[in-house]
């Protein structure tokens, strides 16, 4: 005999993590094949929410499906003093959906330190939001660059890797 | 291409499903949709791929895990080879073309900190070229919408 709290999160996220059944009671469908109740499923998830594990339960979408054909990861060299400040400034701006502080590589002759996603129907809209961002990190950025995607080869949400 | 109906919808199923027993019902009475009519959108997207994915988003690291992105140089020659063999490890939670010497951008999603080096020495063995590591140091931005 199961019971709902023998069953780990694990289990759950292992349940879901291949996307929610598009029925009128999902939650229904997976603790059934869990062997649980559809409301102690519920009731964890809640929790596992409020915990963190879970961000949120929605859709992930294809940028470019909705005419976002254009994305660029944008990536500047900003003067270390000043990038928790223009990190904020540059995180805050509408069409940034990623915002960053990464380690520089200087061996590999990557000396960027701060990534800034960038989405627009066009490169040209791309460009110029590249270049508002430039006048507003101003002499604190020493030089930056733009990578256009050209394919998306892979995308997935979390994956477990099976256990024994 | 999409209907004004399916933008509609797209854009409030970027943000967080309601904890509800029918939450494509609840999401239905928001838009003046039948449950039956959400459902059905939701499917047809996902064949058409405009939706990639459906479900709960986990935190790796909320649950001791860890995210990092990662680039590499591949030889043009040998692009689609080696995107196969990165492709294949189960860690490799999206994977990108890029249009630099670094071609190749991938975030690897462990449930270890320590996987994270792992699966890179890993990759770095199957492919035989370096990976570099971009681990976040700080995040400016928290969460990931675009307007359909």
């Amino acid at each position: 005999m199961t019971t709902a709290t023998e069953i780990s999160d694990r289990e759950i996220i292992a349940a879901l993590q291949g996307g929610l059944p598009l029925v009128a009671k999902p939650y229904a469908e997976v603790a059934a094949r869990l062997g649980m109740g559809e409301d102690d499923l519920i009731r964890r998830l809640q929790a596992m929410k409020d915990q963190g594990v879970i961000r949120r339960i929605a859709a992930a979408p294809n940028h470019y499906k909705l005419g976002m054909v254009a994305n660029g990861m944008t990536v500047w060299d900003v003067d270390d003093a000043s990038i928790a400040e223009l990190g904020a400034r540059v995180g805050a701006l509408p069409y940034v959906t990623h915002c960053y502080e990464r380690p520089r590589a200087p061996d590999a002759g990557w000396r960027y330190n701060l990534f800034a996603m960038v989405h627009g129907s066009t490169r040209e809209e791309v460009e110029a939001k590249r270049a508002e961002i430039a006048a507003l990190l101003g002499d604190a950025c020493r030089s930056h660059s733009i990578l256009y995607s050209k394919r998306i080869l892979k995308k997935t949400g979390l994956r477990l890797r099976k256990r024994g | 291409m999409l209907d004004d109906t399916s933008r509609a919808l797209i854009n409030r199923l970027q943000d967080d499903l309601p904890m509800d027993s029918r939450p494509f019902a609840a999401v239905g009475r928001e838009l003046g949709l039948s449950e039956d009519e959400v459902i059905a959108r939701i499917k047809e997207m996902k064949e058409a791929g405009a939706v990639t994915r459906f479900g709960p988003f986990f935190d790796a690291a909320a649950m001791g895990g860890a995210f990092c992105l990662c680039a590499m140089e591949v030889p043009p020659e040998r692009f689609e080879e080696v995107m196969t063999e990165v492709n294949a490890f189960p860690e490799v939670a999206h994977n990108y073309e890029r249009d630099h010497a670094l071609s190749m951008w991938f975030v690897l999603a462990t449930e270890t900190p320590e996987g994270i080096a792992d699966t890179a020495a890993r990759i770095e063995r199957e492919t035989g070229l370096p990976v570099l590591c971009f681990p976040k140091l700080q995040e400016f931005f928290i969460g990931f919408r675009v307007t359909a």
